[in-house]
């Protein structure tokens, strides 16, 4: 630099630190910041929802389906020719002999003809009715039970008797389930697509509002890559805010529901509930995909900015 | 290090503004551009800074054949270019020394690396004690000088200064003047547009090139 100064200015210690060296060069108020983490936070909320739903229904899903393969059950009509009782009792001791079969218990036949109470009603005399009698096998699930032999003999022992594994119950809860999880994901997909357009509106909008200062940055030798970088790290922060807010007020729903089914537990609705829906609550694994939500809000924020200031730099020339 | 050869250039399909522009800047050479209002002075800069194509003709910087360069040769040549703009163009959510740090920011260099150098610049043009403030607080001048050392900073090869004199008193024009003189000296070719007479008349032995009914004329 030449020797002599135009001005000099007074001797001092200057202190440039004051200030953040490296302000934004991209300013805050030239984004519509405020709105974009409202829309992040939302969005996020929601995904969190589908996401910990899916989880729930997946849980609830398992629950049902062990429940329901540790049991099978065995009925016999009664038929004018046979003798129920020793027909129960025979293919009591045939199915306690079956490989994998845990324990047998024959219902009584008036635990039987309660089972018709809520159909019939109460105070009906059920004597001269058929009532079949049930028998319920609780299974250990290891070695497996070979419900084709085992159906063979109970039909050699009565005729009139009949197996359900609940296998067809099973299958039709899996499937439900299975297209319950597929809704929610695509709930996700759908929310996350929402998201990346409206991160996409928001870059162009910012593109527009900064094009001086982007001119500016090209003439003192800035490349796309860098100008776009700006851009990124503005909106991955808002993003970041917005997907924090969304994914904290998830996380807050579903603990509230748990704390609330824990709370409704003993009631009897509580009971119906925690039959359906397990315990509420999400667990770790529910918990983690909010917290990834949340990160991938701020990662598509920034990643959705970044693309678009880069093709569009590119394509201006 | 410039070559302008039958360069010209039309908006559209309007009439040609510049036409037939036939040049070279060498290096280590001043030259001052003038002409009269609207006579396309600053559509040359522009021309000059890769920021327009011209419409036919060739124009060879650095080198290279303009025309050929992608974006990312576009860069690399502007980090070669110091620039002062008529109004300035100053980041006004920016300090001072971050407007002037800007060209050493972009190309990722540290904070640390080219700290002292900005103070230093900065004080050497008399913004030493306003170099925390924003250019909404700089007077015309002052933001003059801060645009002048943001265009100095990076040692450019080449200088060009639209009207750097022009929001200055006369005295401190001589002084910028002779600041380029200097600096040419030292390597840098100097573009220099003005439309100020009695500034070019002070520095004698600058190369002249006027702009004038869409053509160039150089008095060397």
């Amino acid at each position: 630099m030449p020797a002599e100064p135009i001005q000099r200015s007074p001797a001092q210690t200057v202190n440039v630190k004051d200030r953040a060296a490296e302000a934004p060069l991209v300013p805050a108020s030239s984004i519509a910041g405020r709105t974009l983490i409202i829309v992040v936070a939302i969005m996020t909320f929601l995904a969190s929802l589908a996401a910990g739903g899916a989880v729930l229904i997946g849980q609830a899903s398992r629950e049902w389906r062990s429940t329901v393969s540790r049991e099978a059950t065995i009925q016999i009509k009664p038929s004018p020719s046979r003798d129920m009782e020793s027909d129960v009792a025979r293919t009591v001791q045939a199915a306690k002999a079956m490989p994998g079969v845990a324990d047998v218990r024959a219902m009584t036949k008036r635990e039987s003809e309660l089972l018709l109470e809520p159909w019939l009603g109460q105070g009906v005399n059920l004597d001269e009715v058929p009532v079949p009698r049930m028998i319920v096998l609780k299974l250990a699930g290891d070695p497996p039970v070979d419900f084709d032999q085992l159906r063979r003999r109970i039909i050699e022992i009565s005729p009139n008797a009949n197996l359900d594994d609940h296998r067809i119950w099973s299958e039709r809860l899996a499937d439900m389930a299975n297209a319950l999880v597929a809704i929610a994901l695509l709930l996700l997909a759908l929310i996350v697509t929402a998201m990346a357009l409206a991160i996409s509106f928001a870059t162009h909008g910012a593109m527009a509002g900064n094009r001086e200062i982007i001119e500016v940055l090209h003439f003192v030798g800035a490349s796309d890559r860098f100008i776009s970088k700006q851009f990124q790290r503005r909106f991955v922060w808002l993003g970041l805010r917005g997907g924090l807010i969304g994914a904290g007020m998830a996380s807050l729903v579903f603990l509230s529901a748990g704390l609330l089914s824990r709370r409704l537990a003993a009631t009897p609705s509580g009971e119906q509930l925690e039959a359906l829906f397990g315990s509420f609550s999400i667990g770790w694994l529910g918990y983690s995909a909010i917290a990834l939500i949340a990160i991938l809000s701020a990662a598509l924020s920034g990643q959705t900015s970044r693309m678009i200031v880069f093709r569009r730099l590119r394509r201006l020339g | 290090m410039v070559r302008f050869e039958n360069v010209g250039l039309r908006y559209g399909m309007g009439p040609e503004v510049l036409q037939d522009l036939n040049f070279a800047i060498g290096p280590g050479s001043f030259q001052f551009l003038t002409g009269p209002s609207g006579a396309g002075k600053t559509t040359l800069m522009r021309l000059l800074l890769l920021s327009l194509r011209p419409t036919r003709g060739l124009i060879s910087i650095f080198g290279q054949d303009a025309s050929a360069l992608e974006k990312d040769a576009i860069t690399a040549i502007r980090r070669r270019i110091g620039v002062v703009f008529q109004d300035f163009r100053l980041l006004d959510h920016l300090t001072t020394y971050e407007n002037v740090a800007l060209p050493l920011r972009v190309q990722n260099k540290s904070e640390a690396e080219y700290r002292d150098e900005v103070i230093e610049l900065l004080r050497w043009v008399g913004l030493g004690d306003r170099m925390r403030v924003y250019p909404e607080v700089l007077s015309g001048g002052e933001k003059q000088r801060a645009a002048i050392a943001r265009a100095l900073i990076v040692r450019p090869e080449l200088l060009l200064a639209d009207e750097p004199t022009g929001n200055v008193d006369p005295t401190m024009a001589r002084r910028i003047i002779r600041l380029f003189v200097e600096l040419q000296r030292s390597g840098t070719s100097v573009v220099v547009a003005t439309h100020d007479l009695g500034l070019m008349d002070q520095f004698d032995g600058a190369r002249r090139l006027v702009l004038g009914d869409n053509r160039l004329h150089i008095y060397d």
